[in-house]
């Protein structure tokens, strides 16, 4: 399979690979994807009071495409709002990496990260809000 | 010497001609440019001539007779040919048909049309180790099946089935025996005395000869019969008409002859390479299971999991080496490997399988630079990697309610 030189770029020099402490308040952490299927999506967020995006990290197994569509994703998200991050689309992903048909579902994959590591972040928020000391997450929020 | 980039180690999808196999072919373009069917003049005698010497060295290498090959454009025309022939010929006797989970699709999709017209066909399961069971295909047989098709070698995983043993459960049970011999003939001894063969088939360009021709052996003690694919002409005793290919199967019976000669050889030098991948892999890379059968295998095969790795993404690192994966993204249908999943490795596993094919044209320098490639590039995509993060912070990834997607 030939892959468009944009997944390429991102393949070879992947953007915000690492990660955040997952208990910290500021970070909200998206798992999506299951290894069975062959991908799976790690995105944290860390996002200011503001509801601003400060600062965005991914781990991803999966294939090129699953790679360079969360390394996209992290860029893009970055000083964005909380609802700028919810409106990117999968589609603009694939548009911008030039993903093929049969890899559109890495880029949802992208889509469901972000959403899932914008609903944890609001989950802890709600949880501080009615005083709820701590929040032990278990498995990294992968049941969303 | 300059190792020459990409390295190719994909031997069981194809090999490159060896140069003393084109060296035999190039005057059948343009000297002995004859019909081997022209019956009336010396360019169809000369290549009639030249096609039966081909028939005699192909046949030798599987201990057959040169009259009981028929020549094809390729494996899969054979694996059509035997099951689809043998099954057609002899459907008044029984409508019954074993084969195995693991076998080539050109063998499985030749058994599913059989099926949509109104044959019974046994998928026989592999043990764990990658190799079918003589006891699970004799209690598979029924006195109406008349065909059992079973491989030597598998392509995607090496493994060598028992076909000498099972050979004679099908012979007992009175049916014929098909065995797709591509991936192993002129690597592995096989001949058609010991297996109790009645079909082969067996391809030219997995053993350093052409693409574009194959071979379906014949047995003619007692005579198999077959029903013809192919009409028009009556070439090839009746089974397979057609001008014949005369400098792809002069390529085929050079490509033989030197497999012949030089296996006892090659066999040794191929294992000591692929042992040098393989122990050179694992002292550098943890967490790798190799799948399938180590003793019952192909000399130069390595099928190897690479865990929390995703396989085509090691493709992609590994740009500089042309092997596959077994993982699902490498397929148009998503689903991963069948012949994996036949062995009971799990579906996470086997996304992040790779395979090796080393061949006759590869060197140790190559095998030490893939082994330092692969090495490097695992470490690099398991940085990368949730599932390796999670599994060194002690989460059981078994542990986790995945959404599947």
């Amino acid at each position: 399979m030939a892959y468009s030189e944009k997944v390429l770029e991102h393949y070879e020099n992947p953007r915000n690979v690492g990660s955040f402490d997952k208990n910290d308040p500021e970070v909200g952490t998206g798992l999506v994807g299951a290894p069975a299927c062959g991908d799976v999506m790690k995105l944290q967020l860390r996002i200011n009071d503001a509801g601003i995006v400060e600062d965005a990290k991914f781990k991803t197994f999966g294939c090129g495409s699953a790679i360079a569509s969360s390394s996209l994703a992290t860029e893009w998200v970055k000083g964005l709002t909380v609802d700028q991050a919810m409106a990117i689309k999968n589609t603009q992903i694939v548009e911008e990496l030039n993903l093929p048909p049969v890899k559109i579902h890495c880029s949802v994959l992208a889509e469901d990260a972000i959403k899932a590591a914008i609903a944890d972040y609001k989950a802890k928020r709600a949880a501080r809000a009615t005083s709820v000391p701590t929040v032990t997450a278990t498995h990294e929020g992968a049941t969303t | 010497m300059a190792i020459k980039i990409p390295i190719y180690m994909d031997n069981h999808a194809t090999t490159r001609v060896d140069p003393r196999v084109v060296e035999a072919m190039l005057p059948f373009f343009t000297e002995t440019y004859g019909n081997a069917a022209s019956r009336s003049h010396s360019y169809g005698w000369a290549a009639e001539k030249a096609v039966d010497e081909a028939r005699d060295q192909v046949g030798a290498l599987i201990g057959a007779s040169g009259r009981e090959i028929v020549w094809t454009s390729g494996a899969t025309e054979s694996d059509n040919l035997a099951i689809k022939g043998a099954a057609e010929f002899h459907k008044d006797k029984g409508r019954h048909i074993v084969t195995s989970v693991i076998e080539h699709k050109a063998v499985l999709d030749s058994c599913k049309r059989l099926e949509r017209e109104g044959f019974d066909v046994t998928y026989l399961p592999v043990e764990a180790d990658g190799r079918v069971s003589p006891d699970v295909v004799r209690a598979a047989m029924t006195d109406k099946t008349v065909l059992v098709s079973i491989m030597l070698a598998n392509n995607e995983i090496g493994t060598v089935n028992p076909v000498n043993e099972i050979g004679a459960v099908v012979k007992e049970m009175g049916a014929l025996f098909h065995i797709d011999a591509v991936q192993g003939t002129g690597k592995i001894p096989f001949d058609v005395e010991s297996s109790k063969a009645d079909l082969v088939s067996l391809s030219a360009h997995k053993m350093y000869g052409p693409k574009g021709v194959g071979a379906l052996y014949v047995r003619r003690k007692p005579r198999v019969r077959l029903t013809a694919g192919i009409d028009g002409g009556g070439h090839e005793r009746g089974m397979r008409s057609g001008t014949l290919n005369v400098p792809g199967i002069v390529g085929f019976g050079a490509a033989a002859q030197i497999a012949a000669a030089e296996m006892p050889e090659e066999s040794a030098r191929l294992l000591g390479m692929r042992e040098r991948l393989r122990k050179g892999i694992q002292a550098r890379v943890s967490d790798t299971f190799v799948n399938g059968s180590m003793e019952h295998r192909l000399p130069g095969n390595l099928n190897i999991s690479f865990a929390y790795v995703e396989g085509e993404a090691m493709l992609m690192a590994l740009k500089d080496v042309a092997v596959s994966s077994g993982s699902a993204c490498t397929s148009s249908s998503l689903e991963p490997s069948y012949v994996l999943r036949a062995l009971g490795v799990e579906e996470e596993m086997a996304h992040t399988s790779i395979r090796f094919g080393i061949g006759r044209f590869n060197t140790d320098e190559e095998i030490d630079y893939v082994i330092d490639l692969v090495a490097r590039k695992v470490d690099k995509l398991r940085e990368l990697s949730p599932l390796y993060e999670m599994v060194k912070d002690g989460i059981d990834l078994k542990s986790i309610t995945w959404a599947a997607h």
